[in-house]
């Protein structure tokens, strides 16, 4: 913890002379301080807070039938069940990826990782795109699907699968340094005693990884549950059928429904939050600083 | 490299983990990325400029890049002094400033939108504060600018945090015993060590920033040529069944996107090998 002295107010300018010569003088790290929590002040904790607040503004009774509404349980509902989806499938793919990419050695290894992270650089807007170029009325494949009675755009498969291209990366990015930290002797150990290739994975690798594999299931699940842009693109708004939360809060925001969005919107807040505790209890568990997702 | 691969083989699954990696990523991700490029790739020459390089698309760009470079830039700056004094000092609530700092990755887009709109709209509790001093935020290219700095926050501060908790001491003290100011070993020590992270940092927040949809649209009023963003561009052409239009422009923020996926990497790079010996803590 060297330079971090205890930056108390008001402290006595201690003998200034020769003050530590790796900090800055006391007004130097106040005037920080202040921009620092003034920034997050501003940016972070007030429009969270007045997620809420607007949330509850016309009070107890709107807030619960703005959630109790039949169009909203049906959001809430298709938002866990596309959650339900995207997320398995990802987190079983990251391990998948991890076991491979982190446990072997073989050509193209650099291009694969650079590969995985793709949808993070696509625009959610260009991802939902991609998506209507190939399975919608005009698109590659969409119009053969439909006349065999599958529709995929404007309906959930479509969300479906665009929250899935969205949320791809997270667990594979998680796991695949984390493995390769650990290396692969323990699991080699273990088939040496006799074990199956199933078995060290099973008994040695996941108890291992259990802990990163969390933290990355963790925001795989906030961002498939928030996911706006791409979704929007792909579901076509249907009141009750494919709307998800994020989308229900935009009707309603657009009809004026301030209240009401709000109300739906601090669900999703509240998740938020969630994650964030949760995010940071998997960190100190694990031992290491907050990092970038 | 051989003899790696011999002693790394007694581990079995590589076949099957492998197979289905690389048939899940095509099926999901690169065939249906491919399918864009096949479809804008079908257009005419002529088609193509006119959908990309229209005078409407033109002005999206422009306040895409303009807005998101802008943001990147005051996300380095308070990014830089937030991972400063998340690392060197101790304060009351650190910590819970600290798991704030992600709230941007965790709260869903459209959440952080009808916000911020709330907040800056002329009745809003800080458009109304900035009205009588003639600024207008929501609904113009400066709300655009304030909901990329929203989303963008995260990635300066987390880049830059883990440089900074790695640093040594010993540089430091070695130039203040050398007589330089705290300012001066700020400027010639610390910066140096500290730019790679920055600019990765910079570059992510950008790259986020451009292709942002959900917590821009409700802010910016979306009027054409005015506050009109390019993904927003892209989801008004699809709705006008306009599917050249919209895939043209894609086709163009995907590039751009490639791209600078390709310098992060770069950059990235560039950082470990700079911080090469002194990185321990994982």
């Amino acid at each position: 913890m060297s330079g971090a002295a205890d930056w108390t107010l008001g402290a006595p300018a201690a003998p200034s002379k020769r003050m530590d010569a790796t900090s800055e003088p006391a007004w130097v790290r106040g005037g920080l301080l202040a921009i620092a929590l003034g920034f997050v002040g501003l940016f972070l904790v007030l429009p969270l807070a007045t997620v809420f607040i607007e949330a509850l503004s016309k009070g107890l009774g709107v807030f619960a039938a703005a959630i109790v509404d039949r169009d909203a349980l049906a959001a809430i509902r298709l938002t866990l069940l596309v959650a339900a989806i995207s997320v398995p499938l990802n987190a079983a793919f990251g391990v998948a990826a991890a076991w491979a990419i982190a446990k072997f050695e073989f050509r193209g290894k650099a291009l694969l990782v650079t590969a995985i992270d793709l949808p993070f650089a696509v625009s959610p807007v260009v991802s939902g795109l991609i998506f209507v170029l190939l399975f919608g009325a005009q698109g590659l494949v969409g119009p053969w699907l439909i006349e065999h009675g599958v529709r995929i755009i404007f309906a959930v498969p479509g969300i479906v699968i665009a929250t899935t291209f969205i949320t791809f990366p997270f667990v594979a990015r998680e796991l695949i340094p984390l493995m390769e930290e650990q290396g692969s002797e323990e699991e080699e150990a273990a088939l040496s005693l006799g074990a199956s290739g199933w078995q060290a994975f099973r008994r040695v690798t996941l108890p291992n990884v259990s802990l990163g594999l969390l933290y990355g299931i963790v925001l795989l699940n906030a961002r498939a549950m928030g996911e706006f842009g791409a979704v929007s693109v792909v579901s076509g708004h249907i009141r009750g059928q494919t709307n998800t939360m994020p989308l229900h809060v935009e009707i309603l925001y657009n009809e004026y429904q301030g209240a009401a969005a709000f109300a739906v919107a601090s669900l999703l807040a509240l998740l938020a939050v969630l994650t964030l505790i949760l995010k940071r209890f998997l960190e100190w568990r694990m031992g290491h600083a907050a990092r970038a997702a | 490299m051989a003899s790696i691969a011999r002693k790394r083989s007694v581990l079995p699954g590589f076949g099957i983990t492998l197979g289905f990696t690389v048939a899940y990523l095509s099926l999901l991700v690169l065939i249906p990325l491919a399918g864009l490029f096949w479809r804008s790739a079908s257009m005419s020459g002529a088609e193509f400029l006119a959908a990309v390089a229209s005078p409407r698309a033109l002005a999206a760009y422009r306040l895409s890049f303009g807005a998101a470079f802008a943001a990147g830039l005051v996300n380095a700056v308070f990014g830089l002094t937030l991972a400063w004094v998340l690392v060197r000092y101790r304060f009351p609530g650190r910590s819970v400033v600290d798991a704030l700092v992600d709230l941007p990755f965790a709260l869903p887009t459209a959440v952080a939108g009808i916000t911020l709109t709330a907040l800056l709209a002329k009745n809003g509790w800080i458009g109304r504060l900035l009205e009588p001093l003639g600024i207008a935020v929501a609904y113009t290219p400066l709300g655009v600018t304030v909901a990329l700095v929203f989303i963008g926050i995260p990635f300066v501060v987390r880049t830059v945090q883990p440089v900074l908790q790695d640093l040594e001491p010993e540089l430091e003290e070695a130039a203040a015993s050398l007589g330089a100011s705290r300012f001066d070993t700020f400027r010639r020590v610390l910066f140096p060590a500290l730019w790679p992270a920055l600019v990765t940092g910079f570059t992510l927040a950008f790259a986020r920033a451009v292709g942002e949809y959900g917590s821009v649209v409700f802010i910016s009023g979306n009027m054409p040529m005015k506050t009109e963003i390019a993904p927003l561009l892209i989801v008004t052409e699809l709705e006008q069944w306009n599917y050249a239009g919209a895939t043209a422009i894609a086709a163009v923020l995907l590039v751009i996107s490639f791209a600078l996926l390709l310098a992060i990497n770069a950059l990235q790079r560039l950082g470990s090998r700079r911080l090469a010996g002194t990185s321990g803590a994982a």
